[in-house]
């Protein structure tokens, strides 16, 4: 019965997201032209200068724009939860009898469904400046539920953090300082081998080096290679951590 | 006696070092409205918040409906509409799916939601415009979705906390029409407000809060009478006469009078009528007074308010007719 509830709450709340998204287009900037931008720039900036062993630079970059802009977009959820509980929307809900906890899942649900457009629109222009997978469709789809659950992982991120600080420009910035460091310290734009060492170290064991990696193997060849296990492991880790630390964060700032 | 639909008993909330609530007792009865009346900080909002199940009590209990506000805080919320003086409404959606949203997070079928979104969008003539975001509403169509969003399950009790802030004239003479007709429908309503205008003509019962604790329980009469009753108030005519007046009423009435040099006005409190009129204006006229107006009067709720707090009312408030501007 509650499932029941559960279901119904958060896609109730899922079709109020979308309905913001409809009317405020901007809203899906960063999981459209973004990506885009970055595919154009990375594509041809460096796709000159940057020789990868074995395949063309795009075929290796493919796999680092999509985790870059899953993680950004997951991150943002945070974002958009942050600007509910600074007007008073929130009160509303809380004063219904509804599931309180189906305001985030709504929220990483609609998330989910962000970063599937991202991954359409990101592979549609990754194929028309010569992104060539060889994958296969299985290969393909394997890599983008790789993808889809780590973005699904961090947008409970997004959701603790969204709860914890006190506004969402705060959040941006926060946002800003820690992921886009963690895609440049990874193997998501070059690969780690011309790293010092001290780096190397770092990025070749951080999520979004596991993740961006595993995503590129089974895009290029078909198979997870070695980091499938640990990437899996990382997105399940966070997601099982970061599930209840967001919903205690939330009924704690709410409860103020 | 019926039981009492809102119970509040030693309700206590400190904010760091602030003590919103020390101990506030309330009770409502079925099917009539409770004017909470105080200045900007005496713990209102804090109480609603708390009887909503926005924000947990330091200490006290609290039911409404016989259910208790802590231990069963999801049921309470199938109980009660809740309408604020920040009319909660999704600003990018249109008023219609705000209602339509609210209803079936009530858990009320589709049809049903929509049905009720249709009615009350009619009753609260928001009709056209119902398909517009509720980013370009006014502050009056605002808190009037909000009103018609509290009530989209038709709760039993109903919480508004100063619903008419910040409304134009027309604004909130439309929303007392609304929320008097609530009350006759059987709703029983708590409803806050600095108004003493407001709690005055809605509520059947009014408890004044200052400090976070009731300082004063009844009805709008009781309230007046509490602070002696009537008054014979007069204008004098040449300002040099004031104090020769008030020295008269004094006379007249053995209690110290009310004088406001600058107004012209003396004004004291009097006993009864018994040709008090009459003796009062040959008494002026004895002194050579000359009077531009006399009569009796009850005194206001901002008296009594005064009387009770031993402070104006207006100190961080204005009046209604400033706010309108």
């Amino acid at each position: 019965m509650t499932l029941r509830w559960w279901i119904a709450d958060s896609l109730e709340m899922v079709k109020r997201n979308l309905r913001h998204i409809r009317r405020t287009p901007e809203l899906l900037l960063d999981v459209t032209l973004q990506p885009i931008m970055f595919v154009i720039l990375f594509r041809f900036v460096f796709g000159g200068a940057i020789p990868i062993e074995g395949t063309t630079y795009v075929n290796y970059l493919m796999a680092g724009i999509f985790v870059q802009t899953i993680a950004f977009a997951g991150v943002y959820t945070g974002v958009l939860l942050a600007n509910d509980l600074k007007n008073g929307m929130i009160d509303r809900f809380r004063s219904l009898p509804m599931l309180q906890s189906s305001v985030l899942t709504g929220r990483t649900l609609t998330d989910l469904l962000r970063a599937m457009l991202a991954v359409t629109v990101m592979t549609i222009v990754g194929l028309l400046v010569g992104f060539r997978p060889e994958g296969g469709v299985s290969g393909g789809l394997l890599a983008i539920g790789v993808m889809l659950t780590f973005g699904f992982a961090l947008s409970w991120v997004g959701v603790a953090m969204g709860s914890f600080v006190r506004t969402p420009e705060a959040l941006q910035g926060l946002m800003f300082m820690t992921v886009f460091p963690l895609t440049f310290a990874s193997s998501a734009f070059v690969p780690t081998d011309t790293m010092p060492d001290w780096l190397r170290f770092f990025a070749e064991r951080q999520p979004l080096t596991l993740v961006t990696n595993t995503v590129r193997s089974f895009m290029l060849d078909g198979t997870g290679g070695p980091d499938a296990i640990p990437a899996l492991v990382w997105s399940a880790g966070l997601l099982v951590a970061f599930f209840p630390i967001g919903l205690w964060l939330y009924r704690r700032r709410t409860s103020q | 006696m019926t039981r009492p639909m809102i119970v509040a008993e030693g309700l206590e909330k400190h904010f760091g070092t602030t003590h919103a609530l020390r101990g506030l007792d309330l009770d409502v009865a079925e099917g009539t409205i409770l004017g909470l009346l105080g200045p900007n900080g005496a713990g209102k909002t804090t109480a609603v918040r708390i009887l909503t199940t926005l924000l947990r009590p330091d200490a006290g209990h609290a039911e409404v409906a016989g259910i208790d506000v802590l231990r069963h805080a999801p049921e309470v919320r199938r109980k009660i509409g809740v309408a604020g003086q920040n009319a909660t409404l999704d600003e990018v959606l249109t008023g219609r799916e705000n209602l339509e949203m609210i209803g079936r997070l009530f858990r009320l079928p589709a049809f049903e939601a929509r049905k009720r979104a249709n009615s009350l969008l009619e009753r609260f003539a928001l009709q056209e415009i119902a398909d517009r975001i509720t980013k370009t509403y006014s502050g009056g169509e605002r808190r009037r979705l909000d009103l018609a969003g509290a009530l989209v399950a038709e709760p039993p009790v109903l919480f508004l906390d100063e619903p008419t802030t910040g409304l134009d004239p027309r604004g909130r003479l439309s929303m007392w029409d609304l929320i008097g007709g609530l009350a006759k429908g059987g709703t029983t309503v708590l409803m806050t407000t600095q108004y003493l205008e407001e709690a005055d003509l809605l509520a059947d019962d009014i408890a004044v809060i200052d400090h976070g604790k009731l300082i004063a329980r009844g009805t709008a009469l009781e309230l007046k009478q509490r602070t002696g009753g009537e008054r014979l108030e007069i204008l004098v005519t040449n300002p040099g006469q004031v104090a020769a007046a008030a020295t008269a009423l004094a006379a007249l009435s053995g209690e110290k009078p009310f004088v406001d040099e600058a107004a012209r006005h003396v004004s004291v409190p009097v006993s009864s009528h018994g040709g008090m009129l009459t003796r009062a204006v040959r008494e002026l006229d004895a002194a050579g007074v000359e009077v531009d107006d006399i009569g009796f009067r009850r005194p206001t709720l901002d008296e009594v308010f005064l009387a009770l707090t031993g402070k104006p009312t207006d100190d961080e408030t204005s009046a209604p007719e400033e706010l309108a501007s």
